[in-house]
């Protein structure tokens, strides 16, 4: 990744043109989702008020509305299990969400750990780290093959056994044991390692809801191609910076919509573009020119 | 073989080395942990999993470890395995040690289970098999020596037929009793009271996982007591009565007509003839 191209820091323009508090609305409001959503979470241990219990894997919303992480529900029916109807139903809800407003926005608006990645990316800009490893971007969909083999193999939730995101999510919730540890790992990773290493190259979850949002309704565009000067500023904040291309670059038959499951509907490209390209949207937008669609 | 020079050859190229990688690393790192979960498949000896715990290795891969369970437990008892425990990673369980399952009538730990790791179908907390109390040092525990304790049987909530109290001869002693706890599977839920209330440092009396605690005879054994109880008579052809405490040389009579001498001839004499014949 090569950002010397760019002047520093990244984002000074869009502060210029619209002010901190717009340059970062759409960051703005994803920690406060991020946060709401832990908050939601330990509101019933810290103050005895139980709107959701449970942890992240699965939960039930006063007691009545079961919430069933898909991907952990996937890798249990694949070591054979029949489960309860209840971790069902609360699986399709969790997964018909996703499948509507995209599955990264998981990703992107209520895991924790995205906060942590997103604080080492900062860390790299701000101290101008530049490290030369990069893994495979499909080594997620490796991880995410071998948790379902292996849970088919073995018979039992393997992945789970080291699954940092689970792990720390449940931690953060029911009391810290050792996965600080983890979440040390994944920053010290993407910061020092590897730039997005753990949620845009490794994490199988994260694989798992670019799967899901394939086809989502919620989809973000670049229909104001037209006056993008070229600063490059989206590419280099973007997690998953591949996506972008096809829908700002595609040129005049293309559709500007940006089709890849991989996008997490963050919105930091709509953040920093000084020319307002970006625009959170429908997937239907100019669907007449769309000519193909970028898988994965 | 032509080197491919065109933009989409190499772009393939290197999408074919990207996967390569990616499959490579995926498998090896997938080679590991699977050793990994061989190891975490055991579950050590002082863990209790919840009541209604289905077997261990369908239990984790039925458990989503979403912490339900333990959320709904009224006393505290159940806490999810944190990283560095023993205990696959994330999975409820309790130590019998240190908070004993109180048993709730309601079972709120199954109840809230959403995947049937814990089996909806035990509505009896009685039914419940957690593990296996057993009174594992005879050494230590002090009903051996002779004193009286019975703690872990008052604190049974199956007392009497879970645990009850056997009284034998105190052989120290010579003329005293020992009141000694005796563990019956039958009727054990496991639930760790017993651990819990034992008096000394380091407890005598343990639940055990029953895998660990029970023997198992061989299905082929058949207990001939039990089976002449179902049947309702002996199923081998029955021993005779016994009659007779008999002199050696003489033979028994199966028809029940008494005793037969080897060579006995019948009286012929009176008593006192015989005697002067010097013959007895």
């Amino acid at each position: 990744m090569r950002v010397n191209k760019l002047h520093n820091p990244l984002g000074r323009d869009a502060i210029q043109k619209k002010g901190w508090l717009l340059a970062h609305k759409w960051l703005l409001l994803r920690r406060l989702s991020q946060l709401s959503v832990l908050f939601l979470f330990l509101l019933g241990p810290l103050f005895g008020i139980w709107i959701i219990k449970g942890s992240m894997s699965s939960s039930l919303i006063l007691d009545v509305i079961p919430l069933t992480d898909p991907f952990v529900f996937l890798q249990t029916l694949f070591t054979g299990y029949l489960p309860e109807i209840t971790v069902v139903s609360g699986a399709v809800i969790v997964g018909l969400f996703y499948f509507l407003v995209g599955g990264r926005v998981y990703c992107a608006w209520v895991c924790p750990i995205n906060i942590v990645t997103d604080a080492a990316d900062w860390l790299r800009r701000v101290l101008n780290i530049k490290t030369s490893l990069s893994f495979s971007r499909m080594g997620r969909y490796g991880l995410l093959i071998v948790s379902f083999l292996l849970a088919s193999i073995t018979g039992i939730l393997v992945w789970e056994l080291v699954n940092p995101v689970t792990m720390i999510q449940r931690e953060l919730v029911f009391g810290m044991g050792f996965s600080w540890l983890f979440i040390v790992g994944i920053f010290v990773l993407d910061a020092f390692v590897s730039r997005r290493a753990w949620c845009g190259h490794l994490c199988p979850m994260g694989a798992f809801y670019s799967v899901l949002g394939q086809f989502s309704l919620i989809k973000v565009n670049a229909l104001n191609r037209a006056a993008c000067n070229d600063c490059m500023e989206c590419y280099a904040i973007c997690p998953e910076p591949q996506v972008i291309k096809p829908a700002l670059k595609g040129g005049d038959d293309t559709s500007p919509v940006i089709s890849s499951g991989n996008c997490t509907n963050c919105g930091r490209c709509i953040d920093i573009c000084t020319k307002d390209v970006f625009e959170i949207k429908h997937r239907f937008i100019n669907s007449i020119t769309s000519q193909h669609e970028v898988h994965l | 073989m032509s080197i491919p020079t065109n933009k989409t050859s190499q772009s393939r190229r290197r999408f074919l080395e990207n996967i390569s990688r990616a499959a490579g690393g995926a498998a090896l790192f997938g080679m590991g942990l699977s050793l990994y979960s061989q190891q975490s498949k055991s579950l050590p000896a002082d863990v209790i999993r919840p009541p209604g715990v289905i077997d261990e290795s369908d239990f984790l891969s039925a458990c989503v470890r979403c912490g339900l369970c333990v959320r709904d437990c009224p006393y505290e008892t159940l806490k999810l395995a944190k990283l560095g425990e023993p205990v696959a990673l994330g999975t409820p369980y309790f130590n019998a040690r240190d908070i004993p399952c109180e048993m709730c009538e309601d079972i709120p730990c199954v109840v809230a289970c959403p995947t049937g790791a814990l089996d909806p179908k035990l509505t009896d907390i009685d039914d419940a098999r957690m593990g296996l109390a057993v009174l594992i040092d005879q050494e230590a525990c002090i009903a051996f020596q002779g004193l009286r304790c019975e703690v872990c049987y008052n604190v049974c909530p199956a007392r009497d037929k879970a645990i009850s109290i056997d009284r034998s001869h105190n052989k120290r002693t010579g003329k005293h009793a020992l009141f000694i706890p005796v563990v019956h599977s039958s009727d054990c839920t496991g639930c760790g009271k017993c651990e819990h209330a034992c008096i000394l440092e380091e407890a005598a009396i343990k639940v055990l996982p029953s895998k660990l605690a029970k023997g198992e005879l061989g299905h082929h054994y058949r207990l001939g007591w039990d089976e002449k109880r179902k049947a309702g008579k002996s199923l081998v052809t029955p021993d005779l009565k016994h009659k007779y405490n008999l002199p050696e040389g003489t033979k028994y009579d199966y028809e029940g007509k008494g005793l037969i001498q080897p060579d006995a001839t019948p009286f012929k004499e009176s008593a006192i003839e015989r005697l002067n014949k010097g013959r007895l």
